[in-house]
């Protein structure tokens, strides 16, 4: 890659756009993932009682929480990769495109 | 008699040899299990699936010609596919074995351990696979050298490349010895031998094209057995989850505790350090990693992982209706039960549960299934661990970028070979040992000195050689020290009274050591070189962001 193309990108004001989206968007996302997990953990390791609640029978809300966080894991990787196929490859590609 | 006395001298040898012998009880491995009665049907459909994987390494074979072939499949692998790659690359038999056995054994704890298998996927996906893909060609390594100084960078990718896979290999090989005895009735050594024969063809022969197929292969054989056997408890119970639920906490001796978190995370301190290092150190696993680059471009890549997420996401909600499923049916059972516990032993669990409900049928499918899992993963690690020796040590080291395709590819495949023997002996040496620890310790090393390298050198402009070589040995040495010294090394291997740290999960304090140290030493790093360094990070920067230069091995 040539001096002038990083050049060229550095200076198109879509690139710094789509850079300040797109991070905003991932670290959101990651962080989001973050406290879900440790939330979770937490949860387990300090209350219990929470936990314990019965909502049926014999099902407690950690049946519910747990099961939440592993779709939580999915819909995250998934609102990710819906943003990005629809939103940041277009703005990538005009960059490119520009940069040629 | 000479063959035990042999045997038991090289476990020594090679336990002191490493010095080593980490620890974290991070996991349900396999363990030990006694020799069943020979098992037709299951060897049947295991030669099945042998013949089958050999038919792939044949056509792979023909079409593995170049390094690119080899390290990465040519590039010409879809999102879909790499995300079922990935999901057989990650789902080893211990999880699908030792996790429902740990549902089996303790309710809701499994699904807790599950989680943190999980959560590290969507860090992946939004901070690290496209820059990943982007900016590397055939191992991370590729990243962490793109700017820094190759030799030294080089160095310190390929130990922990190969500290991690040597460490998950042997437990594989433990496992997958374990595993045949208990299953197919065969000899321990000889299973290890057939596992190392075979994943040392399919590497050799087909390179990563034969390893992603088997994968994939593997993949929809576990998702498809592992849907089998949950459908069929289901059925008993009307496809009512909750019935399940009331009858496992009738039938259960800890009742209603199993409905609740328990044992497991006793300790807070322990719980996060183990969260950090299963999140952070899928994001550092080499033979993980190394996937991202058989795609054509960020996009695929960044498909795999959404696959690879749903995939292993619903592959543990699978574990966890399994492991409730054999409570019910197994535990009630007395034909499956010996001398208070399981026929076999604990990990049983899922196995028996399959005979349970689908009988010698599907009992064997199972376990050819558990079997062909162990193959793929080996193939895996073993095909990253050539990877580092060919790619990083010898082509970049050792011949400083200048060897020839032909010398590069026939030093990948020797080394294919010797990681080969390697695994053969360890997994032999190690049969009687406590293994529990090996696959956690691989987390911790992997979230400790590959991560935290990989990760500054693509976010953070100032980090120099200099910063990166501190951190990333400090934290492989932590991690791998703290291990040593913890009770699942000290005292459950070592035998001795007290441990001296007293955490079996080292990540919360060696990943600290990694990052301080790749900080502090770079901003002390007044070099001309680390200002060139420095200066290098934008151009890396916008080829990370828009793949303008990445090299996509299949254009």
């Amino acid at each position: 890659m040539s001096a002038d193309v990083v050049s060229r990108v550095r200076e198109n004001p879509e690139f710094s756009k789509l850079i300040e989206k797109r991070n905003r968007y991932s670290w959101t996302l990651a962080i989001l993932m973050l406290v879900i997990y440790y939330g979770f953990i937490l949860l387990v390791a300090f209350d219990k009682q929470f936990l314990a609640i019965k909502i049926g029978a014999t099902v407690t809300l950690a049946f519910p929480i747990g099961l939440g966080v592993i779709l939580a894991a999915i819909i995250i990787t998934g609102l990710y990769v819906l943003r990005a196929n629809n939103v940041y490859d277009p703005m990538t590609r005009a960059i490119v495109e520009d940069a040629r | 008699m000479m063959f035990v006395r042999i045997r038991r001298a090289l476990a020594l040898a090679v336990l002191s040899a490493l010095a080593t012998v980490p620890a974290l009880a991070a996991g349900p491995d396999v363990g030990q299990a006694q020799q069943q009665g020979t098992n037709f049907t299951a060897i049947t459909m295991f030669v099945g699936f042998v013949i089958i994987t050999l038919f792939i390494t044949y056509w792979a074979a023909k079409r593995t010609r170049s390094r690119a072939d080899f390290y990465a499949a040519g590039g010409g692998i879809t999102g879909l596919q790499n995300g079922l790659a990935i999901a057989g690359d990650y789902m080893s038999a211990a999880s699908f074995l030792g996790i429902s056995a740990l549902v089996y054994a303790s309710g809701y704890d499994g699904l807790i351990y599950s989680i943190g298998f999980l959560v590290g996927w969507p860090i992946i996906v939004t901070l690290m696979a496209e820059r990943l893909r982007n900016l590397g060609k055939f191992t991370f390594a590729d990243v962490v050298s793109y700017r820094l100084a190759q030799t030294p960078l080089r160095c310190l990718a390929a130990a922990g490349t190969l500290v991690v896979v040597a460490f998950y290999l042997i437990a594989q090989m433990v496992g997958a010895g374990q595993l045949i005895k208990l299953l197919f009735g065969l000899d321990y050594n000889v299973a290890v031998v057939l596992v190392g024969v075979l994943m040392v063809l399919y590497v050799t022969f087909g390179g990563m094209l034969a390893t992603t197929w088997v994968q994939i292969v593997k993949a929809c054989l576990l998702l498809g057995g592992a849907t089998l056997v949950a459908v069929l408890v289901l059925v008993q119970f009307g496809f009512d989850p909750t019935a399940l639920f009331a009858r496992a906490v009738e039938v259960h001796p800890r009742h209603a505790a199993i409905m609740l978190p328990g044992a497991i995370v006793a300790n807070p301190v322990e719980a996060i350090s183990l969260g950090l290092a299963l999140m952070f150190g899928t994001a550092g696993l080499p033979h993980i990693l190394m996937r991202f680059f058989t795609v054509a471009d960020a996009k695929a890549a960044r498909k795999s992982v959404f696959w690879a997420t749903t995939f292993i996401g619903y592959f543990y909600i699978l574990t966890f209706i399994i492991g409730f499923g054999a409570i019910t049916l197994v535990a009630t059972n007395s034909f499956y039960l010996a001398g208070g516990g399981l026929r076999g032993g604990a990990n049983m669990a899922a196995v028996w549960l399959a005979h349970a409900v689908g009988g010698n049928l599907l009992l064997g499918f199972i376990s050819a299934v558990a079997f062909a899992t162990i193959l793929a993963v080996v193939s895996g690690l073993t095909l990253a661990g050539a990877s580092a020796v060919s790619h990083d040590l010898y082509a970049s080291v050792f011949r400083l970028g200048r060897a020839n395709e032909r010398d590069e590819l026939r030093v990948s495949k020797i080394t294919t070979l010797v990681l080969g023997v390697v695994a053969i002996v360890l997994g032999i040496a190690f049969e009687t040992q406590n293994i529990a620890f090996m696959v956690g310790l691989a987390f911790a090393i992997a979230a400790s000195a590959n991560f935290p390298v990989l990760f500054l050198s693509m976010y953070w402009r100032g980090l120099t050689t200099l910063g990166a070589v501190v951190g990333g040995w400090a934290g492989l040495l932590t991690a791998l020290v703290l291990t040593i010294l913890s009770p699942a090394v000290w005292v459950a291997v070592l035998h001795n009274p007290a441990p001296i740290f007293s955490h079996n999960a080292p990540a919360l304090f060696s990943m600290p050591v990694a990052f301080i140290g790749c900080w502090l030493f770079s901003i002390l790093d007044g070099s001309a070189r680390a200002r060139s360094e420095k200066e290098l990070f934008e151009a890396q920067y916008i080829r990370s962001q828009t793949g303008i230069g990445a090299e996509g091995a299949s254009h």
